[in-house]
């Protein structure tokens, strides 16, 4: 009998896990893949190492500082600021046809970059700042009202709002069209006012260090488990059915497979239905290059494009892939310590809207067909924004709305999950519950934080 | 323990939740909360490390008592004298 079973090893699984044990909880990861991360892992592939998921950690703080998530995540897991080996990206940019806001670590370049380019919009800009909602005073009751009607309240010119938001989305919006306000001033603040930035060796690093601390701690992770089925038992959840027909049972379970699949592997639920699943999903093309993007002038960590006034954030109506908009970007572009060096190649990465639907119901050979093609769509897209760099491409590769559903095991391979949220974290049943994606928090920090805080409420609570 | 024994317990709980923080200058009358950069998860912590070190139960309805260094020794004296230090 485990005190906790944690259903994925990503970085809310992790985290809750280490938490757990750090409490001296008798506590068991299980992970269906072979391999950690969820949706932000990395893998090998022709000699070289890739990342999925990760452009950039969100919510970067420079060392010693001791306010926000980033701090926070530190002292919850007992890690230092080196564990996790971030560098600041260079300059990002958000571009449309004809206009440009560069922003850096500091949110003073995109205060300048905005009174440049919309002169007469600065003071509204300054305002929507100071009424951003801190963290720790966002509150279901005012999370869910509509980020557009708050930004067209204090901003006037219609561009700015549509540029604001383009970012802002791309990196945390679950739903179509408008975004909750809430989401908006958590992906707001972890944008702009902390910042972006990537260790060296990507996102494994990060893992890596997470894994370890928790098996120190004397917490199981099992690779290559899956689960089958929660058994429910008079409204509690008593135990896990794993893939392989083994059953095992804890007093707590948490999952962060996302909030319907959960329901759905629980036997008695009849809620499933009620819930939607996100829509939005993306395809990644990975470029691999014989020289470094700076070489060729591109000098952005990330660019956010958009290839008119209007942007459109919803799944692709009636195509596989929407190349409109999309995000560049470069994990070159960051500022590395002298002692790391250079990544051994140039790499753009460039990620796009796709259909779920659409990707799944291709046939092995138009599949491969269709990844090339849109490959080729995409690359097209974002060389009007950043510099032509396909002749010196030497190797690619992309992923798929597929591969994320693989990966994550969220339905219709939804980045950003459900379009509603579960804050508190509670399900029907009495001890089961949810962290990570559909718990409320995206990004890298804010997964760990998610895990964190459900360990906290409920694996630890009382125990 | 006695109450010089607990307050270094403290001290140390604090300095595992938070190694960046300069204790050397902790006012024991002042509150934490005015004085060390802790958020609520941070003071959870405080409740939890005892639980995992000296297995002194704080209940929910108690951690009022915790605000200070002098109410928190004050408070955990009784729970605490018999444990050797």
């Amino acid at each position: 009998m485990y005190d906790s079973i944690i259903i994925g090893a990503g970085m809310s699984g992790l985290a809750a896990g280490i938490r757990s044990a750090y409490y001296d909880q008798k506590v068991c990861i299980l992970e269906r893949h072979n391999t950690i991360g969820g949706l932000n892992s990395f893998y090998r592939l022709r000699g070289r190492n890739y990342d999925v998921g990760l452009h950039a950690v969100t919510n970067f703080t420079p060392r010693g500082t001791r306010r926000g998530p980033f701090a926070r995540l530190l002292r919850q897991l007992r890690l230092t600021w080196d564990d996790f080996g971030l560098s600041p990206q260079l300059m990002s940019s958000i571009s449309f046809p004809n206009v440009e806001l560069a922003f850096d670590n500091n949110i003073d370049l995109l205060r300048s970059e905005v009174a440049r380019a919309f002169p007469n919009q600065i003071d509204n800009f300054e305002k929507l700042m100071d009424s951003l909602i801190d963290y720790d005073d966002l509150e279901q009751s005012h999370f869910e009202m509509s980020t557009r009607e708050q930004l067209s309240e204090v901003i006037t010119d219609p561009l700015l709002i549509e540029m604001i938001l383009c970012p802002v989305m791309w990196y945390g919006n679950p739903r179509e069209h408008d975004m909750d306000y809430g989401q908006f001033c958590i992906m707001f603040r972890a944008l702009f006012l902390e910042g972006l930035a990537r260790p060296f060796d990507g996102v494994r690093l990060i893992l890596r260090k997470l894994v370890r601390k928790f098996r120190e701690l004397g917490g199981e992770l099992k690779l290559r488990t899956g689960v089958q089925q929660i058994k429910i038992d008079g409204g509690r959840a008593v135990g896990v059915v794993l893939d392989c027909g083994d059953e095992m049972s804890a007093k707590n379970i948490l999952s962060s497979v996302g909030a319907v699949e959960t329901f759905r592997l629980c036997d008695d639920d009849d809620t499933t239905h009620v819930h939607k699943t996100g829509q939005l999903s993306f395809i990644e093309a990975i470029s691999t290059l014989d020289t470094y993007p700076l070489e060729l002038g591109h000098d952005k960590t990330i660019i956010f494009f958009n290839d008119s006034d209007k942007f459109h954030w919803q799944r692709p109506l009636d195509d596989l892939c929407d190349v409109r908009t999309g995000v560049i970007c470069t994990p070159n572009n960051y500022c590395y310590d002298a002692a790391d060096g250079e990544l051994p190649d140039g790499i753009m990465r460039i990620t796009a809207l796709a259909d779920f639907n659409r990707w799944k119901n291709l046939n092995k050979d138009n599949y491969d067909r269709q990844k090339e093609i849109w490959f080729n769509k995409v690359v097209d897209s974002a060389t009007k924004f950043a510099p032509d760099f396909r002749e010196h491409t030497i190797d690619t590769d992309m992923f798929t709305p597929q591969t994320i559903q693989r990966f994550t095991s969220h339905d219709n391979g939804a980045v950003y999950g459900a379009t509603r949220k579960w804050f508190d974290g509670t399900t029907n049943f009495k001890n089961l519950f949810l962290c990570g994606t559909d718990q409320g928090f995206v990004g890298i920090v804010g997964s760990i934080i998610s895990g964190i805080s459900m360990a906290n409420h409920h694996l630890l609570r009382g125990n | 323990m006695t109450p010089a024994e607990i307050r270094d317990a403290v001290l140390a709980i604090l300095n595992t939740i938070n190694p960046d923080e300069d204790l050397s200058s902790l006012d024991d009358e002042k509150e934490f909360r005015d004085q060390l950069e802790m958020d609520s998860m941070d003071f959870l912590d405080i409740v939890m490390e005892l639980r995992k070190r000296y297995r002194v139960q704080v209940p929910e309805e108690d951690y009022d008592n915790l605000v200070s260094m002098n109410k928190t020794v004050a408070y955990l004296e009784p729970k605490m004298k018999d444990i050797s230090a």
